[in-house]
């Protein structure tokens, strides 16, 4: 089957987005449809997706959607299934620099938080494998990194985007131990912000969103994991992150 | 530094494998049959992914691929079935992303991939390329120019819309290295040096890549409709312009609804409704360049 080229020009501009929101992927979808004269049908977006992903997957390649761990809200993103590491960023960064995100990874992955501090970023820049960067080049190269979205800049410290975790989930499952990659009890996505069990014996994470919704309906909150009793106080901090809405 | 899982669990099943057998039973060397013999559906299907893969990731950047690259960076021993697997990927580019694969150097072989899909209006959610804009006007220069230009004509129009050369552009930063490096990286321009020119002078001429990608028809539809006539009336240019058409184009009728300009969503000078030549103070900047160059041509 040959895709249509509504269903083609969708591809082609997620290809140049990278990641959209919900209302864009709706926006873009009647676009798409009416310039090419094709059926359009407005809550059908799911349906379409999965006609552009029967021939997307062929090719290791998927428009998938996650919601926002800042502020629960639904992205789609054309990401890579193959976990043949970071093959969307390497045509746009040297060897050294992927390097460096690489390392970036890697603190972020074993930090308690999910940040890393652009000191530790850029005290590893002389000491690269492949060629050393300076330290001008290494911010330059962050900066880079937050505005083609892979990376976000909050006070000094970075974070992976949504739409780098949804790009290389493989490759993050595949290379990083289990106690690194934080999971969702809740929506068994990957956790990078998240709220902890009140119970140190206890290993449940939630997605502040998810939390949000997850507890909405229950009287008295608890652990879905040990039952213990689920700290309040997040609930504070994931409205805060709700109205620092990220892209 | 962490620890990582070693990686593995690499497996290679048979995917979505419904269509093109055609592909074994095609007459070839006796050498590419046997090589395509001993591979399996799924170590062919595999291959061609990876090279689809390598080709989406060169063209975002507008890098145009070298048959060599891809047989050492992607294809390795298979190169025996080169033509094959570059034919599958051909095909998965036509029907999934509405692109074409088009060697535009058949000595050296390098390929470019080329939008199918006709850039279109109102896809306001789309950021459009700027630098776009500004190429088509300098093609759009040196093509009714007859071909070439002195570097010194096109600094002078760019000046002319306010985009100096010499100064820092909010939207196109270093506008020279933008024109005479990027554009011509990618092949959209040739920035050549005059022999025995003292100081040294360059001229512009189109790219290869601006030969197969834009259309010489549309730079004449929207330089005409500026004018409110006819682009027959350049005969020598239209004439010029439909043999492209014909040499590359089999079917007339269907490609001419699809050449699409430049591999961009969105047009790169608003072709849909051209402005009257009346109402010159609402002109967009590049626009206006535009009508400067059909005057100083046909003026
Ligand atoms: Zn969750
Ligand atoms: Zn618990």
């Amino acid at each position: 089957m040959v895709l249509g080229e509504g269903h083609q020009r969708f591809i082609q501009t997620m290809m140049i987005r990278g990641i959209v929101n919900e209302q864009e992927a709706k926006t873009l979808h009647q676009h798409c449809c009416e310039v090419h004269k094709e059926h359009y049908v407005a809550d059908k977006l799911e349906e379409f997706i999965q006609v552009v992903n029967s021939k997307l997957e062929a090719l290791n390649m998927q428009i998938r959607t996650r919601a926002s761990e800042d502020n629960g809200m639904t992205c789609y993103a054309l990401v890579n299934t193959a976990n043949n590491e970071l093959t969307r960023m390497s045509s746009d960064y040297a060897d050294n620099e992927l390097e460096l995100f690489r390392r970036t990874m890697d603190l972020i992955m074993s930090s308690d938080d999910s940040t890393a501090s652009s000191t530790d970023i850029l005290n590893m820049a002389d000491s690269l494998q492949t060629r050393k960067l300076t330290k001008s080049a290494a911010e330059c190269l962050l900066k880079r990194m937050v505005s083609d979205n892979w990376l976000v800049e909050k006070q000094g410290d970075y974070s992976l985007s949504t739409r780098c975790v949804m790009d290389m989930e493989p490759y993050i499952r595949t290379m990083y131990d289990e106690e690194q990659v934080k999971v969702c009890a809740v929506c068994h996505c990957l956790a990078f912000k998240y709220q902890i069990c009140a119970n140190p014996l206890c290993t449940v994470k939630i997605h502040n969103p998810c939390a949000e919704k997850y507890f909405k309906k229950k009287a008295v909150q608890r652990c879905p994991g040990c039952s213990e009793l689920w700290p309040n106080k997040v609930r504070a901090e994931c409205r805060q992150s709700l109205s620092q809405r990220q892209r | 530094m962490t620890q990582r899982k070693s990686s593995g669990k690499r497996s290679s099943t048979a995917v979505g494998v419904e269509e093109d057998d055609s592909i074994f039973t095609q007459p070839t060397t006796s050498q590419v049959q046997k090589g395509m013999e001993k591979l399996t559906k799924a170590q062919i299907d595999e291959k061609t992914t990876e090279l689809v893969q390598y080709i989406l990731m060169k063209d975002q950047k507008k890098i145009p691929i070298k048959r060599a690259d891809i047989v050492k960076n992607v294809l390795k021993e298979y190169k025996n079935v080169f033509q094959e697997i570059m034919n599958r990927a051909q095909q998965r580019f036509e029907q999934v992303f509405g692109f074409k694969l088009v060697e535009i150097d058949a000595k050296n072989h390098v390929y470019i991939l080329i939008n199918k899909l006709e850039p279109v209006e109102g896809s306001e959610m789309i950021s459009g390329n700027p630098k776009t804009g500004l190429l088509f006007v300098i093609l759009s220069l040196v093509y009714m120019k007859g071909g070439v230009v002195p570097e010194g004509l096109v600094w002078n129009t760019l000046k002319k819309m306010k985009v100096d050369p010499g100064e820092r552009h909010p939207e196109f930063g270093d506008v020279k290295k933008l024109v005479t490096d990027e554009f011509v990286r990618q092949r959209y321009l040739e920035y050549t040096k005059v022999p025995h020119t003292e100081p040294v002078k360059y001229v512009f001429t189109w790219g290869q890549r601006a030969e197969v990608e834009v259309s010489k028809i549309k730079i004449l539809e929207f330089l005409g409709e500026l004018h409110s006539q006819d682009p027959q009336h350049w005969s020598q240019q239209y004439k010029d312009a439909s043999s492209q058409w014909s040499s590359r184009a089999p079917q007339p009728s269907t490609s001419s609804q699809r050449c699409g300009l430049v591999r961009s969503p969105e047009p790169p000078l608003g072709l849909g409704p051209p402005p009257r030549s009346g109402a010159e103070e609402t002109r967009q900047p590049l626009t206006h360049l535009a009508i400067v160059v059909v005057e100083e041509h046909t003026g």
